[in-house]
């Protein structure tokens, strides 16, 4: 299999799909001429031309809200938020409209809007360029939440994205895109609400998803060395949960721990775990952790943000303290 | 092309459905036999009538929440819309959408939206998707989007502009301005390089369509309340959208007769501006315009019979149409 970068699967995602149904169009800021700033768009405009890549103005409200319209009236539009922190600006398209129109509308439309965007700090990008929003997402009924770990899951779960009809908010990280894996060639997917155990343990379960599976993956590693074995599961699709698979895990091991990139306070840990209790009280011999960003805003200087983020080193201290 | 001379005894009953139907919710909303808010139209019907029936069956339309009007003129069955008031199955939208979100894909009626001016950039996006399938001009089809003027100090009417006059997308901009958003004088809140006193209708409104002009859009003011004009202003700019000359932007000035919505104490204005503005209403401007052309009074009070018939007919299909189940809440929410 060919090994490529996490962002070179996603523009081969969109390549592959564009080719093949002419529905699809790309909407956002910089995409076109520029490829976009982490180059997912790159060389889309040339092949597809000015029509189906637009470069649109800085107006994330407008442009979100017209790919919801073109999508009401047939289209598959993919519109890019430069960083999910515009989200926001946009965010009665995507929580009032897109999310709810179809129900409104008693099923009469469908909305095939996919809303493409990167979140996550790391590299001093500051408050207003660091945050992640999944949780917030996935409290509203009528989104699909997607945030895919390696350039595999990129491009299997964007193809899915642009095929399931419905809204999707497609969640990347800034610093996964230059990561490289390897990714199957021709026409693949990967099913959205299905998560993947990419380590297998049986000392503790750690669940994660984005650049959060890479560090648990890496704690794992480390973990191993002191004879603790972790399972890690990348949820891959963070709504609908895929709790099957944690249940799953958390049975065998007995002990979890939840990583996640937002802030830990009301975040996805506290849902999981929540869940795990309530559906399977009896599995846990120890009880449950979470690991989040601490509850201040991302700062800029490295040792700042490196304190507020989730460090490996933080994974491994939990976990040996469960075990 | 104007309004044909035989097709207004048929507005005239369009619009007197309209009215009947905004009767009919009060009455029954009185009698707490509808839930949630109702916004009504009435006095606006000559804008929804004027702007749907310029429009061919297939071209889209967006409205807001005081949107029956545009609704009912499009296509919507008050039977399907009565229903839906009653939150009946046999709604437009199973129960599930209500007074504020009216929606009928199959007379391209996208929906009426409960947040002001958030229905406008999803009329601009319908369009761009006609241009988009029509390889770069339009397939034929267009798009409306109605809204109050209360909407044009939203940030989304400014976005959606620019973007329409960038990409010269085939849309129509009606902007109903019915001097009042919500409950507060649109003067009092809307910058404009003109307030225009509006004679017997109030002391003063802003000027919003230059607002459009700022982005190059082709745009005007026009007299809402009369049916005929305002079919006339959307013909042309319907026509100009389908030749790829891009938006036009029509400021329809009306007056809402009733208030914001139920219950609204109307202490903005005064009872002698309401009564004042009733002998400029639609459906009196059109019943004198149809008399003058030899029709009686008793025809006309055949063409309102016929309205009230369509309406009660409405009502008792919904009145007879059976609740949606608990578990219908559980669908619809992905395709």
């Amino acid at each position: 299999m060919p090994v490529i970068t996490y962002a070179q699967a996603l523009n081969d995602a969109l390549r592959e799909e564009m080719r093949a149904d002419r529905r699809i169009f790309l909407m956002g800021e910089d995409i076109g001429l520029h490829g976009g700033i982490f180059r997912v768009t790159k060389d889309l405009m040339s092949e597809f031309g000015h029509e189906r890549v637009r470069d649109t103005p800085i107006s994330e409200a407008g442009f979100v809200g017209l790919g919801v319209g073109a999508a009401m009236a047939g289209m598959r539009p993919v519109v890019e938020l430069l960083f999910m922190d515009f989200a926001l600006v946009a965010a009665d398209q995507i929580v009032n409209q897109a999310a709810k129109l179809r129900y409104m509308a008693g099923g009469q439309v469908s909305i095939p809007l996919v809303i493409r965007t990167q979140q996550g700090g790391g590299r001093g990008n500051g408050a207003q360029h660091s945050q992640s929003f999944e949780s917030w997402l996935a409290q509203v009924p009528g989104l699909i939440v997607v945030a895919p770990a390696t350039p595999a899951d990129a491009k299997g779960l964007l193809k899915s994205a642009l095929r399931c009809g419905n809204p999707v908010v497609f969640i990347e990280h800034k610093l996964l895109y230059n990561t490289k894996g390897e990714v199957p060639q021709g026409d693949y997917t990967i099913s959205i609400g299905k998560a993947e155990v990419k380590r297998a343990g049986r000392d503790l379960t750690i669940v994660a998803y984005s650049r959060m599976t890479l560090l648990a993956l890496e704690a794992a590693e480390k973990l191993a060395q002191e004879g603790i074995e972790a399972e890690v599961i990348d949820l891959r699709t963070v709504e609908p949960l895929d709790m099957t698979t944690i249940l799953d895990s958390v049975r065998g091991t007995a002990r979890l721990l939840v990583v996640h990139e937002s802030h830990s306070n009301c975040g996805l840990g506290a849902e999981i775990i929540a869940r795990v209790y309530e559906e399977a009280p009896e599995a846990l011999a120890t009880p449950a952790r979470r690991l989040g960003a601490k509850h201040v805003p991302i700062p800029v200087a490295e040792g700042l943000e490196n304190a507020v983020l989730p460090q490996v080193t933080d994974i491994i201290a939990l976990a040996k303290g469960m075990v | 092309m104007a309004l044909a001379l035989e097709r207004l005894p048929e507005a005239y009953r369009q619009m007197q459905i309209i009215r009947k139907f905004e009767e009919a919710i009060r009455n029954l909303y009185s009698q707490g036999r509808i839930r949630g808010s109702f916004h009504p139209c009435v006095g606006q019907e000559g804008v929804a009538v004027g702007a749907s029936w310029a429009l061919r069956a297939d071209d889209f339309l967006s409205c807001t929440y005081r949107g029956h009007g545009h609704a009912l003129a499009k296509g919507l069955s008050p039977r399907a819309a009565m229903a839906e008031m009653l939150g009946k199955a046999t709604g437009c939208s199973k129960g599930k959408g209500g007074s504020m979100h009216f929606t009928d894909a199959s007379v391209g009626l996208l929906g009426a939206n409960a947040i002001v001016g958030a229905g406008i950039p999803h009329a601009a996006g319908a369009a761009l998707a006609m241009q988009l399938q029509g390889g770069g001009g339009t397939n034929g089809r267009i798009a409306l989007a109605a809204f109050g003027e209360g909407a044009v100090n939203q940030g989304v009417f400014h976005e959606t502009l620019n973007l329409i006059a960038i990409w010269k997308l085939p849309v129509i901009l009606v902007c109903e301005n019915n001097l009042y958003s919500e409950m507060t004088p649109s003067h009092e809140t809307t910058a404009a390089a003109a307030q225009i006193a509006a004679g017997p209708i109030a002391a003063a409104s802003p000027q919003t369509y230059q607002r459009a002009a700022a982005y190059g859009i082709a745009a005007r003011q026009v007299d809402g309340n009369d049916v005929e004009t305002m079919y006339l202003a959307v013909e042309e700019a319907a026509g100009r959208a389908r030749a790829g000359e891009g938006a036009t932007y029509i400021e329809a000035m009306t007056y809402r007769l009733w208030g914001h919505m139920m219950g609204d104490p109307e202490v903005y204005r005064t009872k002698e501006e309401v009564s004042q503005a009733r002998e400029n209403e639609p459906i009196v401007r059109l019943g004198r315009r149809l008399q003058g052309l030899g029709w009686t009074e008793a025809g006309l009070a055949r063409l309102e019979a016929e309205a009230e018939a369509v309406i009660a007919d409405a009502v008792q299909f919904a009145e007879n149409s059976p609740l949606p189940k608990p578990e219908d809440a559980f669908t619809d929410v992905f395709a």
